[in-house]
């Protein structure tokens, strides 16, 4: 029988792709430490990780080390988490509402995140004992449960779910509007639209802890729910009726989903085009199992955050941009080859 | 005794469409279902397959009530054919039909020799096995419906629930497709809306109006012109086909039927 040496060939691409994959990340982050206004060689990269570790001790120059260690590559780090986790909580909306336009933010998640991040910033709720971040991602559930409640529970369907989705972005945005025209003055306005389009300036450590393990235990769990997503292909019902208990799959993949976006959007600000564009590149590349398609669109995700993340601090020099715009300005061009080498399945 | 219906009643909001029905779908044998549109055979249908709960009556699978059994133990040995099962995921044939294996599988156990086994035959038995790299987008509609019954039957079950299975089908194609129903050695319940396929496919036949039953047994008892007239509103004649010695359907133009002239009136 053929069947075990395809096993086992299997297996053997599996942890070829998987080490590649990893090498690939590595070397953008690599590449995404070194750049900069300061520039830092590949090797200084790898010896100051290495040195950390313990494994080598080469002397480096310390201001290197410090630009590494305190601001590039736990910067690098958490935008490919980010690039990750938004990709992959695209590629399951698009599967459990069976929509291609589907999207992380179409639950009313980033709309959600800017009423929290607002009423934080301008009305001063939580007078400082609560961050930017806490009160966006408080944004971010309420605007999730808004929407789980409207749709009635996870029966809704995903039409219905849909339209809750929008109901509660155009409802949350206006509330968004509503403060910043009514209370805000002009520095506030551009804080709170600089912050939307999306940003990496802040983030260490602390963020990078919090991203790798709510994106990393995602990624697990929705690996285990990818033959599940495979059965949504043709409708709720016909999951349904393959054994699917329909109601828990969706509760729980919508629910991992929120979690992973409300803690990127509130960390990082809502960062557009990744979660809608990636899951579409890598069905071009994988195909649209799941198995495949998730893992692929977690590894592209991250490359493709990551060289954004480049591309927003050397597009102009001396000034950062808006890590939103890049993802568009990059991402249609590059999306648009995939379209025209990949658009006709054969 | 396979899958029976006791009493179900079902409604939408506060309106019934199915009333006490009760059915028995004998083993091995194909259970076909009539009645006008929205006289509740798809309800019916999805009910028997415990994709929605009856509010009042139970259905139950070998004696068992089907609210008992779990959702992915009942699609081991169940499988539903929808009327209007469309994706627009870009899918293989092969990838298709290996989702009738859902059920049979754990998150994480491999492809096995009995899935694959599986797979072969309802590939084969569908006559789709030389074309399972094929996409799903660039099948007629005939060949998507043949690729459902082939997932179905990947399913191994014991039970075949098809709705309406030949809609949109030439008639080549609804031919084939009941022949392949009918020589299947298992349970089928099948809704259609052809009364000469039902009387040459079916052992049984069921028939639905407003969501009672009115008429049950086989073609030979329950496709008579009266029936027919009071179900369908249809003028018929009915006769023993000399080819296939099943009742044959005789539609009558209506004009023709009413006229005064008409030799058989």
């Amino acid at each position: 029988m053929t069947a075990p040496i395809s096993v086992i060939r299997q297996g053997a691409l599996f942890v070829a792709l998987l080490f590649a994959s990893f090498l690939a990340i590595a070397i953008v982050i690599g590449l995404s430490v070194g750049i900069g206004d300061l520039p830092i060689p590949l090797s200084t990269t790898w010896f100051a990780v290495t040195n950390q570790l313990g494994w080598t001790s080469v002397s480096l120059n310390r201001i290197h080390e410090a630009v590494i260690w305190d601001y590039r590559l736990s910067r690098a780090l958490v935008a490919a988490f980010c690039g990750a986790g938004l990709a992959l909580s695209g590629a399951i909306m698009q599967a459990l509402l069976r929509n291609p336009l589907a999207e992380p933010y179409v639950l009313g998640i980033s709309a959600g995140a800017s009423t929290g991040a607002v009423a934080i910033v301008i009305l001063g709720i939580g007078a400082g004992a609560v961050s930017l971040s806490a009160g966006a991602f408080a944004g971010a559930f309420a605007a999730f449960i808004f929407v789980a409640l409207l749709s009635s529970g996870t029966r809704g369907g995903a039409d219905r779910t849909i339209l809750a989705g929008v109901a509660a972005s155009q409802l949350f945005n206006a509330a968004t509007s509503y403060i910043v025209t009514t209370s805000g003055n002009a520095q506030q306005a551009r804080d709170v639209m600089f912050w939307l389009l999306g940003s990496f300036g802040g983030v260490r450590w602390p963020e990078f802890t919090l991203v790798s393990m709510v994106v990393g235990l995602a990624l697990v769990a929705c690996l285990l729910y990818a033959r599940v997503l495979d059965a949504f292909a043709f409708g709720d019902e016909a999951a349904a009726a393959l054994g699917v208990n329909v109601g828990r799959a969706r509760l729980t993949l919508f629910s991992l989903t929120a979690v992973m976006t409300a803690t990127i959007v509130s960390m990082v600000g809502s960062i557009g085009f990744v979660g809608l564009v990636v899951p579409h590149a890598a069905r071009f590349v994988v195909g649209s199992l799941h198995s495949r398609l998730l893992p692929t669109c977690a590894v592209v995700g991250a490359i493709f955050m990551v060289l954004a993340d480049i591309a927003s601090r050397i597009l102009i020099p001396q000034q950062v941009l808006p890590i939103g715009v890049v993802t568009a300005l990059v991402g249609v061009p590059f999306f648009s080859v995939i379209l025209f080498r990949f658009g006709r399945p054969s | 005794m396979s899958i029976a219906a006791k009493d179900i009643s079902w409604s939408v909001g506060r309106k019934p469409v199915l009333d006490r029905v009760s059915l028995m779908a004998e083993p091995g044998k194909v259970l076909g279902l009539l009645g006008p549109n929205g006289s509740g055979k798809t309800s019916l249908l999805r009910i028997l397959a415990g994709l929605r709960q009856a509010h009042k009556g139970q259905v139950s699978i070998d004696g068992q009530n089907i609210r008992s059994v779990g959702r992915r133990t009942l699609a081991q040995r169940i499988a539903f054919v929808e009327q209007h099962a469309a994706t627009n995921v870009d899918l293989r044939v092969i990838d298709v039909v290996k989702l009738g294996r859902f059920p049979h599988r754990s998150p994480f156990s491999n492809w096995s020799a009995a899935d694959e086994e599986a797979v072969g035959e309802a590939l084969e038995r569908c006559d789709m096995a030389d074309r399972s790299d094929q996409r799903w987008q660039s099948l007629s509609g005939g060949e998507r419906q043949r690729v459902h019954i082939a997932r179905a039957l990947a399913q191994t079950p014991k039970e075949l629930i098809l709705d309406e299975p030949t809609n949109h089908l030439d008639v080549n194609h609804q031919l084939s497709l009941l022949e392949l129903v009918s020589s299947l050695s298992i349970t089928c319940i099948v809704s259609l809306h052809d009364l000469n396929h039902a009387a040459m496919f079916c052992d049984r036949l069921v028939v639905l109006e407003s969501g009672r039953i009115v008429a049950a047994g086989t073609p030979e008892d329950v496709l008579t012109q009266s029936l027919l007239k009071d179900v369908f509103a249809v003028d018929a004649r009915i006769e023993t086909s000399i080819h296939h010695s099943r009742p044959h359907v005789q539609f009558l133009p209506c004009g023709l039927c009413r006229s005064p002239q008409f030799p058989l009136n």
